[in-house]
């Protein structure tokens, strides 16, 4: 085991109660943080002098039926700086919200609309959150894992209206 | 005073420049963009959905049809994050014969780049010389392959066959003609005064902003940053090529051109040292959960028919976890997070989809600029909606 990364040390003394768990597996080092505090920590990452994680690379949900809370939101950050990928994550119980990174990275922008549209995951202060791959007025958000495959309607007759 | 009001004018989805199912809502103030909001999701067919309903190896396929101009690195960014999290090595020859084939896959993508977004701009030529030698690769996939869009050609742990007989000639043969062919594509465009006039300060986007908007790939190198995945976290022995990444200065059209340009010669470069070097050996790994066992043992031995059949129909179990690899595809990084709960199908798969993100930035991009200018810069990001809609 290799000795934590500065990202981490200076993420627990910054905010001691809202790290909750840190993972290595694969040289990928995970943090799960708590929700309330996410929009700071990602605020501090990315203004902080020696880290600069001035980038989002990715951001995107995962569902993890029937557990709750029931879905996770993933950051992936990169600092250009060190060289290094960050990932953070926070748990959202169905029906709650987590603050917008979109002030930060703008790059949020579209990739939290594609969270919201595909789980349903509302973003607080977003500016412009509307569905984003599907079209507005779909029922329903297909990566969630109680979504059929098939969608809800394959094997309904389609009756026009007439 | 008379009132003023903008104009809304619609382009596409269906528009020959949009390349593809694009559709942007532009805000008009005369000729100037007051705001630009494009709608995407024409060409949505939940490939994270369908991935999760199936074995990891069937999920290759899925992948070519992605960004289907950049078919062996969409596979090069899977099977990575799969053996990643397999924790499974691949052998150098596998490693050096991925290379060449993701190289010379984005000398096409950038050939079928060039020549449409030239095409847009009104130039009508370079489209027919770009597609000539990008023929010639694709015919280079067909004999690799066996297919031309969708080769499908990587496997996890390795490649699909070993190369054909013959078909390194025609690859030394294509690289020596090809830097050749950039010149020609370059009497063409390069100092073209009309050319000039159309990509010259137009659709400009600052380092600062190209990277707080999550830009990557050829658009973010266009503003300046010296940044490229195979450099930053080098993968399938990309650390034992010489190749430099070319930058521009301004951030615009043109400057995205030239790095283009420069980055299929170096692509020329690195397909011609990984034929120079290519290691003798075996072309998969010999890990019995993942690999297929030979297909002569499999008609003799009764261990390996059980085996083939276990993997076809089952498939293997990776430890539980979570992964992110990525590849510096045409586009810019193209990753694959993959999370796995330890069963025989991914728990979930996500896309990082590099013109995804890109597109995000076109509105900053074309703002304040003129109509004439949207064109230019749509084909200057060169983006692939069959990877942005997924």
């Amino acid at each position: 085991m290799s000795e934590p990364h500065l990202a981490i040390n200076k993420l627990k003394e910054k905010f001691p109660n809202s790290i909750l768990e840190v993972e290595t597996f694969r040289g990928e080092i995970t943090a799960k943080v708590a929700k309330k505090d996410i929009y700071e920590i990602c605020r501090f990452l990315y203004s902080d002098p020696e880290l600069q994680y001035h980038m989002l690379t990715d951001l995107c949900g995962v569902d993890y039926f029937p557990e709750t809370p029931r879905f996770e939101i993933v950051y992936l950050l990169h600092s250009f700086k060190l060289n290094h990928r960050l990932r953070l994550k926070v748990r959202v119980q169905e029906g709650e919200s987590v603050s917008s990174v979109e002030s930060i990275w703008k790059a949020a922008n579209w990739l939290e609309r594609e969270v919201y549209d595909l789980f349903g995951v509302p973003f607080e202060n977003h500016p412009d959150l509307r569905r984003i791959l599907l079209w507005d007025g779909y029922e329903g958000h297909p990566l969630r894992k109680d979504f059929p495959v098939e969608g809800p309607d394959f094997d309904k007759p389609y009756k026009p209206e007439v | 005073m008379a009132e003023t009001r903008w104009m809304t004018i619609n382009m596409g989805p269906q528009h020959p420049a949009t390349h593809g199912v694009l559709r942007l809502v532009l805000e008009l103030d005369g000729e100037i963009i007051v705001k630009a909001i494009p709608h995407i999701g024409h060409l949505h067919r939940g490939v994270e959905k369908l991935a999760e309903n199936r074995t990891y190896h069937q999920v290759i396929p899925l992948t070519d049809r992605l960004d289907y101009t950049n078919a062996m690195g969409n596979n090069l960014a899977y099977v990575l994050a799969v053996e990643k999290l397999l924790g499974i090595e691949v052998p150098k020859r596998a490693q050096y014969l991925r290379v060449m084939m993701a190289e010379l896959q984005r000398i096409a993508a950038h050939l079928i780049w060039l020549g449409t977004h030239v095409l847009d701009i009104g130039a009508t030529t370079p489209i027919f010389y770009t597609f000539r030698e990008r023929e010639e690769v694709l015919r280079i996939f067909e004999e690799v392959a066996g297919g031309r869009l969708t080769p499908t050609y990587l496997r996890i742990g390795g490649v699909a066959k070993d190369l054909p007989e013959g078909i390194e000639e025609k690859i030394r043969d294509f690289v020596k003609t090809f830097p050749q062919r950039i010149n020609e594509y370059e009497t063409l465009l390069t100092q073209n005064i009309i050319w000039l006039k159309r990509t010259k300060e137009v659709g400009i986007i600052s380092k600062e902003d190209a990277i707080n908007w999550g830009v990557t790939g050829p658009t973010l190198r266009g503003s300046g940053v010296k940044w490229d995945v195979r450099k930053a976290f080098p993968y399938s022995s990309y650390d034992e090529f010489e190749f430099d990444i070319p930058v521009g200065t301004v951030g615009d059209v043109y400057d995205r051109y030239m790095v283009r340009l420069r980055e299929m010669e170096w692509s020329n470069s690195i397909v011609r040292q990984a034929l120079d070097r290519l290691p003798k050996g075996p072309i998969l790994s010999d890990d019995p959960r993942v690999v297929l066992p030979d297909k002569g043992m499999v008609l003799t031995d009764i261990a390996s028919l059980i085996r083939q059949f276990k993997i076809v129909s089952e498939g293997f179990t990776p430890p539980k976890g979570e992964v992110y690899a990525s590849v510096e595809a045409a586009k810019g990084e193209l990753g694959f997070y993959i999370v796995s709960d330890g069963s025989n199908r991914p728990f979930r798969l996500r896309i990082r989809p590099p013109s995804f993100l890109n597109l995000g930035a076109l509105p900053k991009m074309i703002e304040g600029s003129l109509i004439a200018d949207v064109i230019s810069t749509i084909g200057s990001i060169d983006i692939v909606l069959g990877e942005i809609d997924r």
